[in-house]
Order: C-alpha cells, then structure tokens, then sequence
C-alpha cells in the first residue's frame, strides 16, 4: 500500500493492473499513444441488420471474460442493459467485465448475474442494487470507478479494452448511423457511446425505431458500427425523460441556492458572457432559477451552460439569456424538443466536455460549477461515491472532471440530513481531491477554500455567512453532534480514480 | 426590544422540528411557534413540549421569539401561558383577542415579566375594539390582522382582491397607530404566488402596517424588500433630517427642505426610516 497525495492508502495493484497513487489534479503526465484496430474493407451494401441479440452476441465472438460497454443515457427506464446481460447468461458465457457508463435501480436483476458469476466485475458508476452487491463483498474482482471524463481518458489510452459496445438508440438506420433525439424512446444525446463506438471491437447498436438511410441527425455513425438489432422497446418513456424537473422548496435548500448566486453575484462573477454547469438537482435547479433572474434584471446574456439540461435553462435559451446551451445529457421533455429543433442547443460528447487528457474541454472553459456530495471534508474533500455507512451507492459522474474544470466550484449542499452531518473531519471516501474545490455553500454558513486567496479578499465585508471551514464544522457539531465510525471490512471492494488515470481513493467491504 | 423592527411574523407549527431547527437560517424578524390552529388537539401537549425545548436550545439568530397560544377559555391556553413564562420567550401572540379584558387577564397571568404582548384580532368584534385593545396594557406592541377567521365571522367570502377586508384592515392600522404601536397584516397563503405576494404587502403597506404574518420561509425575502426602505427613501429622509438639525441650529420655528415646507410628521417619520435603515445595515458607509 502507498499512501497518495491525500493521504490514502492505495494498493499497488488490483485485477492484474499496477495502480498509479494519485498525484495532484494536473500533476500526472501521461505517456504512450491512443490506438484503435483498423476494420476490414468496407463493402458494397453490407447487410449489418441481424434478426435479435442473441445473433449480435454470436457474431461479435463474446466469450467469457468479455468487456462489454453500455450508455446509461435511458437511466431507470432502461432495458437494454438487462435484455443483452440475460441473453448472455442464457448463452452461458460467464465472467463478463460490465463497463457501463452508470447503473441504475432498474438493473438489480444484475445481481442475481453477479452471485451467479456472469459478472465479474463492474468498471462504472454503480447506483441503487448494483452498489450494494458490491459493497457487501459479492462482486468477484475489484470494481473500478470512473468520473465521465475519466472513462474516456481510459478507453482512449488502451486501460480498458471493450470488446463489444451495446449502443441503444431511439432511432437508427440499417446501417448504424444513429440518434437518441428522436423517436418514442427519445432521451437527447448520445454522447456518452461516441468513444466506445470509435473505440470499441465490435459496435452493436440496438434500436426500436428502425428509420430510412440515412438517420438524420446522427450522433454515432455507421462508420464505426458492426450491427444493428430491432427490438420491440429500448425502454419505458415515462422513467427515461420525467415529465418535470422541479426545483426544490425545502426553504433550506432554497437558501443554499440564494447563498451560492449571491456569493457568485458579490464575487463578481454574473456578468455579460459569463458561464455554468448546472444539473437536475433540486439546489442546483433553484440556483438556476436565481440566476436566471438575475440575468433578466439586468438585462445581460450568459455565453453557454454545460448541462444537465431541464426546460429551465431552456426557457433562458429561448428568452435569450443564454447564448448556447452544450448538452451531455437532459432531464425533460422540454429539453428533448429544444435540443431537436433549437441551432444554439448543441450535442456535446464526454470528451469534449470533460477530458483531461484532451487540448482543452468545454469544463475548462466555465466560470461556475454547481456540484453536490455525500460528505466533505475540513481539507475540502468531497465524497460523492459512498454513505456515511461506507455503503457504496452512486457513481462519480462529472463530478472530478468539472471541479477541475471550473473557475470556481461550489459545492451546495445541506450541513446534514438525517440527522447526520454531510461535514466531516474527513471523507468516508475521497472522490474530488479538496485542492480542486473552491467554496462549500450550507445552510449554516460558506467555507472558502483558503487556497482561494481572491475570494476571500472580494467578500471582506459580505453580509454572507461566511466562516472558516473549521468554524463551520463546529457550528454543525453543536447540532448533529459526532457520529460513529462504520465498521469496515478489510477487503478492497472498489477503487475509485481520479480523471486522469491515477487512484484516490478505495472502497471496502461493508458488513452486512 | 419593544418596537424593533418587525416585518415579518413567520408562523411555525408548533409540531414540526424540521422547520424549528433553521429558524436563524431563514431569518425572519420574529417567529411564531404556533401551539393553536397548526396543532390538533391531541397533539397539544406533545407540541408544548416540543417548543419549550426549541425556545430553549435552538439558535434563533436576530429573530425575535414569538409562540402563539391558545386563547385562554380553552383548556390548552394556561398551559400553553405555563410553559411560555418558564422559557426564554419574547413575544406571546394571543389570538382571537376581542377585547381590552382579554389583554389584561393575559397580562394578570404574566405578572411583572417583561414580555411583549400581540393580540391578533380575527372577529368582527375585536376590529371594533381596536383601539382599546391596543392600548390595553403598555406591553401591548403589535396588533395582527387574522383575515381568514374574521371572514368567517363577518360571513363574507374571502376574495383575492380582499374588498371585504379593507375596513377591518384600516380600523387596526388606526387603533394601533393611536395607541403608537405596530400593526401587522394578515398572511398571504399561495405560497407559489411571489408576485401577488408582493402586490398584497405593497398594499399593505400602503395602509399604514408595518409588517406581514408568512406561512412559509420563501415568503420572508419579498416581504423584507417591500417593508424595507428604498435606497430613494433613506436618501429623502437623511435630506430632511439633516433639513431639521440645521433648522434647530439656527433656531427657526420653521424646517424648510428647498422651496418646501416639512412638517413635524414627516420629520419623526424620516427619523424613523433613518432608524429601520442603520438596524438593516442599508446605510452606506461613509468614509470621509
């Protein structure tokens, strides 16, 4: 075990691959070039609509210990995910490395294919059921997990392999030139596939809305796809897009969102061509919110919004607050319609937006993020992957990838819930190392990072709330008073990297 | 404090912890830890308890400690008074108050201990006793409009635009400001509705009252700006009484501000401002 530069302790290796302990967010210098296999030659007319999964399966050659990828693009109303891992059981292939882009509650069948070691392991975000077979010790290898930007990085760099990429699309032709912005499963984007499907052995995109050559608008295109499969339902409507984002009206929360616009605002940051990523959560919707009133009052426009894109921030894009919204991903039907019809509502894939090891991504380029967490630290740390419990229940997403990014990160989150304070002395698990993150927004008071000299400088004399970060802490002690420890396993259930290649952190077995 | 500023009177259920634990988050002027209408019957006592401890060990930051009783002819009333003068509160809200009488049984039972008292007048009666209540005991400090009991009482239909409410309305500014104290205005209950919100408490204002009752903490910030001075009003005010000190100076009878006159009213009222304006912080430093 080496200790890295947050003071966990990391292994040397885990399932055959020599672990690098993280460094610093920019101190890691990657070496080594980005390979892909060339494919045979191209022919005329070449038939790649094939009758059902199953033949996908036989005809990509997926044998046991396959990496297999999938989008998560349909969140909890999808199918595909479940159908292609039961088709593979059914075949009686075993030993399957699952590299989703995240799981949610509606893959618990997983598990039963984790106990009955179809799976492997999982290298991805892990939400709900899937997170706590695998914090209770019943996963075999040791998963990974990866920020957005992260997973990218280690398909570009040959650190994971994907021998077969299961795309699902709202709409393709027969050819695999395909989209997720239109059709009765519509879900937006699809940039999360781009990689795997530029990368991967064999691309399959499965679709339940077979259209005329050529598919237009298109996201993956039918140069990198092997076949396409039918199917009756990609997923259900109803749990892919929800009807409403709504913003929260838990006054706490509302006064969390008013503190992070006015602290933005007195900072001096909302101005004429400014920028943020927002997302679906309840305070960072309501910020939204403020800060598109503030937009209005004065009558000034904000250059783009990296999204998580609701019909909130559509409504500034129509109203010509914002100039462009660049959209990874949406929330609602609102932001279906606007990113089909809208020229200033612009696709953006993973790489674009959040790789390190790019020339420069879209979340280098903004003023402001808006980020939750589990817990944070008094070295500003910030969990996001694991409870208070040590149960490891959601996946990184953007969360590493757009704290380095941002001029300033902000982290808004309530100083505890249940009971229980979000935070702590230290992080049950380290996500975000604390140098990337500049400002905690509570209830309670605003902690800046003492890193971030000209913040604090710019709000002497606020009427804000804000306090050292200790001071916060004690303040919250007061309420919540000092919980206990979880008891924690020895063995090493997960590890999680940072974007750039290096592990921050691990995770270890929860007791049951 | 007895006249601190109080625009806005947040009612707190006297059953729920969660909102009584961020009382100093939201920052209202003064709260009302309501044992009356927010609590049912058998959950009195538990609710009593509950915000005895809540007067005693959460933070409340600048606001001021308010609880509402229950009226004093039902069984809950004196101990809910009980409770309330063994605790640290400030301001005891009596509704349903119809009368000078009821304000001095309440007073007999506090004795010699300084807490404020706010009867919140809610019948038809109790508008037209006003100003007796009002003045009723020196401890008296606000009197709170209850709009929606004294609908009922009076047997007129509640309505958005609230005609039925405008004598009842003006007949509590004047008896409270007779008796120089402060008058607060019923609650606003569409809790997604900022903007009639906002036309409600400018009315309001308009009128002559000081402040709002809120049934919910996103109420507070558009109720604060409309009852707070504007930037133009504590310039105006600091004009006149700058108008005023020179006239003092030199001796006049007569305060002029240019070519105007300004008479004693608006001097005190320009005073007043100036006060509410420096309790806020909206005075700018000056640094010369």
């Amino acid at each position: 075990m080496i200790e890295n530069k947050v003071g966990r302790l990391i292994p040397e290796e885990v399932n055959g691959r020599k672990l690098i302990p993280f460094k610093g967010a920019f101190d890691h210098i990657p070496d080594g070039e980005i390979k892909r296999r060339i494919p045979p030659p191209a022919k005329q007319k070449e038939k790649k609509l094939l009758k059902n999964i199953r033949e996908a399966i036989e005809k990509c050659g997926i044998k046991d210990g396959a990496h297999i990828s999938f989008h998560h693009h349909l969140r909890d109303g999808d199918y595909v995910v479940n159908m292609v891992m039961e088709e593979i059981a059914n075949m009686g292939i075993k030993d399957i490395v699952l590299f989703p882009t995240a799981l949610f509650p509606v893959h618990q069948p997983l598990v039963e294919l984790i106990e009955k070691g179809v799976i492997r392991r999982i290298e991805g975000s892990m939400n709900g059921p899937v997170g706590y077979a695998c914090s209770t010790g019943k996963i075999k290898d040791t998963c990974v997990l990866r920020s957005h930007g992260g997973r990218v990085r280690a398909v570009k760099a040959g650190e994971i392999k994907i021998d077969c990429a299961f795309i699902a699309a709202s709409a393709a032709d027969q050819y695999g030139n395909a989209t997720g912005t239109f059709g009765k499963s519509r879900f937006g984007p699809l940039g999360f596939s781009l990689v795997d499907s530029e990368f991967a052995d064999k691309v399959v995109v499965i679709t339940d809305n077979l259209v005329d050559y050529p598919c237009h608008p298109s996201t993956i295109k039918s140069t990198y796809v092997d076949y396409v499969v039918e199917v009756d339902s990609i997923g259900d409507p109803e749990k892919i897009v929800s009807g409403t984002t709504r913003i929260t009206r838990s006054p706490t929360r509302l006064q969390i969102a008013k503190y992070a616009v006015q602290f933005l605002d007195e900072v001096g940051v909302i101005r004429d061509g400014f920028s943020f990523q927002t997302g679906a959560g309840g305070i960072s919707l309501a910020a939204t919110k403020f800060i598109g009133d503030i937009l209005k009052e004065r009558n000034i426009r904000a250059d783009f919004v990296l999204g998580g894109v609701t019909g909130l921030i559509v409504d500034l894009l129509k109203e010509g607050y914002v100039k462009v919204l660049l959209d990874g991903q949406l929330f609602d039907e609102a932001a279906c319609d606007s990113l089909l019809n809208d020229p200033n509502h612009i696709e953006v894939s993973v790489e674009e937006s959040y790789d390190i090891h790019s020339k420069g991504c879209i979340a280098n380029y903004l003023d402001v993020a808006f980020l939750g967490a589990t817990e944070v630290d008094l070295d500003f740390n910030v969990n996001v992957n694991t409870h208070s419990d040590g149960l490891l229940l959601h996946g990184i997403g953007g969360h590493q990838d757009a704290a380095a990014g941002a001029g300033i990160t902000m982290i808004t989150i309530p100083s505890y819930r249940n009971r229980l304070p979000v935070l702590r002395e230290k992080v049950t698990t380290v996500t975000t190392p604390g140098e990337t993150i500049d400002v905690i927004v509570t209830e309670l008071g605003i902690a800046i990072n003492p890193r971030r000299e000209d913040l604090i400088e710019k709000t002497k004399g606020s009427k804000l709330p804000i306090m050292k970060i200790e001071e916060l802490y004690s303040k919250l002690m007061k309420i919540t008073g000092k919980p206990e420890e979880p008891e924690l396993g020895e063995r090493i259930i997960a590890i999680i990297d940072y974007r750039d290649g290096t592990t921050i952190d691990v995770v270890r077995e929860v007791r049951e | 404090m007895k006249d601190r500023i109080r625009r806005s009177r947040l009612y707190i259920p006297g059953n729920n912890p969660s909102i009584m634990q961020n009382i100093a988050v939201f920052g209202a002027d003064t709260v009302i830890l309501d044992l009356e209408d927010a609590v049912a019957p058998p959950e009195k006592d538990a609710a009593r308890i509950l915000v005895k401890y809540c007067l005693e060990n959460v933070d409340f930051g600048r606001t001021e400690r308010g609880v509402r009783i229950n009226p004093l002819n039902t069984p809950f009333g004196k101990k809910d008074l009980d409770m309330v003068l063994s605790s640290n509160v400030e301001l005891i809200f009596l509704p349903k108050t119809e009368s000078a009488e009821d304000v001095k049984e309440l007073c007999s039972l506090i004795g010699d201990r300084e807490i404020w008292i706010s009867p919140i007048i809610e019948t038809a009666k109790g508008v037209l006793n006003a100003y007796e209540i009002a003045s009723a005991d020196p401890r008296v400090v606000m009197l709170c409009f209850g709009a929606e009991d004294f609908t009922r009482d009076i047997g007129a239909e509640r309505t958005r635009e609230g005609k039925e409410l405008f004598w009842a309305r003006s007949m509590i500014v004047m008896g409270a400001k007779a008796a120089g104290i402060q008058a607060s205005d019923t609650v606003f209950s569409d809790i997604n509705d900022m903007d009639g919100l906002i036309q409600e408490t400018r009315f309001a204002k308009s009128l002559g009252f000081d402040g709002k009752g809120l049934i919910h903490p996103s109420q507070i910030e558009p109720v604060h700006m409309v009852f707070s001075p504007t930037q133009e009003e504590i310039e105006y005010a600091r004009k006149v009484v700058d108008a005023l000190r020179e006239a003092e100076e030199k001796g006049l009878g007569v305060i002029a501000l240019g070519r105007k006159m300004i008479d004693r009213p608006v001097a005190e009222r320009a005073k007043r401002i100036l006060k509410i304006a420096e309790e806020l912080g909206l005075l700018e430093v000056n640094d010369d």
